[in-house]
């Protein structure tokens, strides 16, 4: 699905990628993991064509996304931070989205189980960070592409969201799409996630099952694991 | 690009300030008018306040627009569209909205008063072109500046100073290496120092087309000499043409590189 080929990236004098070798096979969860600043959201982004690397290939559906953009047409993305034009109706950005996209969609269920029809017709600058948080999974779950990208996909929600964002993303994945997830809450990641890509200061430091990343580190728990990870010497 | 183009456009049309610009323009025609009640020179008048006034507003809906629009752009780019699209759509919303209240704000009094019977309406329509191509190349300039520029107030500071430069300090500039070197053949030094600047290049071009030698200056009758009217008038639209062109052309280039 994704083969991403010795990526370097730097921000000025902020190596942020050094040399990130990954690839990611058709179906299932990955969970993309590591503390703050290792290059997440850049790696993310640099698949999604967002940010431009200094050197490496990457290819999703095996074309490379060089000078390409259409292959966004298989790709949905959740963004870490939900900003959104301020001065438009929840309902207006649906359509356009769609209008943009021209995809078959079916809002108006997930609307319904995000209980967001009160929000419709009010403006985005005046939701709470939770809503817009919502509105940017309705708008990243709406269409039926094979790839999921999501960034972050709990933040500020409310226990009752995050049931159906969790079912919606076993949903998904019962479909046979593949899903890559980042995200700090360890217990949602433990319950979601097939398997774990572990960045460590722009470098893949581990690939692999939350099994196998618990027997590495002698840890019963994975945010045990995950805070030992680094103090392990490893092979990966 | 086009979908791109459509909502830009809606957003800046649904905004007060197009409205108070239209509205500007619209009161500005009327007045003239009314004091001048005469076309020809309502349209000189309209020149002085368009060659100073059209520049700065598309400077600064430029730069505020792209600096706003941000989420609406991050938004964009994780869709299936192309990046010069984006970005060309965006740009062509502003520019394109900004025009029509220019074209609709002055035309409405005008053909009201009587435009078409007149013998102005070249001098007229000259006019509107050339507000069309200064808010087309500053609201591209401006666009250029803020693509370059990831904190706002430095854009927008740097934004404010090209456009300060280009309508005041360039001709203050002008002025003085034409009196410093007054000893030597200025000629092709002038008619190149117009060319840089669009502003004094529209001025330039509507002057030659109005024909009026006592405003012309300098440069004006060097340009009329050198080129002659029709060739003069055709040059001067060929380099605003170019004026337009360059800086969306750096636009596409940089977007293509650009992280978000």
């Amino acid at each position: 699905m994704i083969q991403v080929e010795n990526i370097y990236k730097k921000f000025g004098k902020n190596e942020v990628l050094k040399g990130v070798n990954l690839e990611i096979n058709e179906g299932g969860i990955y969970a993309v993991l590591g503390p703050n600043g290792s290059g997440k959201t850049t790696l993310i982004k640099s698949v999604l064509g967002m940010v431009v690397p200094n050197k490496g290939n990457i290819s999703v559906s095996g074309k490379s996304i060089n000078k390409n953009w259409k292959y966004r047409q298989e790709i949905n993305y959740l963004p870490q931070i939900a900003n959104f034009p301020g001065n438009l109706k929840v309902k207006e950005l649906i359509r356009m989205i769609k209008d943009l996209r021209q995809m078959p969609s079916d809002e108006n269920q997930l609307i319904e189980q995000f209980h967001l029809e009160p929000f419709l017709d009010k403006k985005l600058s005046t939701l709470s960070g939770g809503t817009k948080q919502k509105v940017n999974i309705v708008l990243a779950f709406m269409f039926n592409c094979p790839l999921l990208i999501l960034d972050e996909p709990t933040t500020g929600l409310d226990p009752a969201s995050l049931i159906s964002l969790k079912k919606l993303i076993q949903h998904a994945k019962g479909n046979k799409k593949t899903i890559l997830i980042t995200s700090h809450i360890m217990q949602f990641v433990a319950e979601v996630a097939d398997e774990i890509v572990y960045l460590l200061e722009g470098k893949i430091y581990f690939k692999g099952s939350i099994k196998e990343l618990k027997t590495m580190t002698n840890q019963a728990d994975l945010e045990h694991a995950i805070a030992a990870i680094a103090t392990t010497p490893t092979d990966a | 690009m086009l979908k791109i183009l459509k909502y830009s456009f809606y957003d800046l049309i649904r905004s007060r300030w197009s409205y108070v610009y239209f509205l500007f323009y619209l009161l500005l025609g009327f007045v003239l008018l009314f004091l001048n009640n005469d076309v020809s020179k309502a349209v000189i008048t309209l020149m002085n306040v368009i060659i100073v006034l059209v520049p700065l507003i598309g400077t600064i809906f430029g730069i505020m627009y792209y600096y706003n629009s941000k989420e609406f752009t991050e938004l964009l780019l994780a869709q299936p569209i192309k990046r010069s699209s984006i970005f060309l759509g965006q740009y062509l919303g502003v520019a394109g909205s900004l025009t029509m209240s220019l074209v609709l704000g002055l035309g409405i009094p005008f053909v009201l008063y009587g435009l078409f019977k007149s013998d102005a309406i070249f001098d007229f329509t000259l006019l509107l072109v050339t507000g069309a191509f200064l808010t087309m190349i500053f609201t591209a300039l401006s666009f250029n500046i803020a693509l370059s520029n990831e904190n706002k107030i430095k854009g927008f500071g740097y934004a404010v100073l090209l456009w300060l430069f280009l309508a005041v300090i360039y001709d203050g500039l002008f002025l003085m290496s034409l009196i410093i070197f007054k000893e030597y053949p200025l000629d092709s030094f002038s008619l190149a120092a117009t060319m840089f600047n669009p502003i004094d290049l529209s001025r330039t071009l509507i002057l030659l087309k109005l024909d009026i030698s006592a405003l012309l200056g300098y440069t004006g009758a060097v340009f009329k000499q050198f080129f002659g009217t029709n060739q003069g008038l055709i040059i001067s639209i060929l380099m605003l043409i170019l004026w337009t062109i360059l800086p969306i052309w750096r636009l596409i280039y940089k977007s293509k590189k650009k992280d978000f």
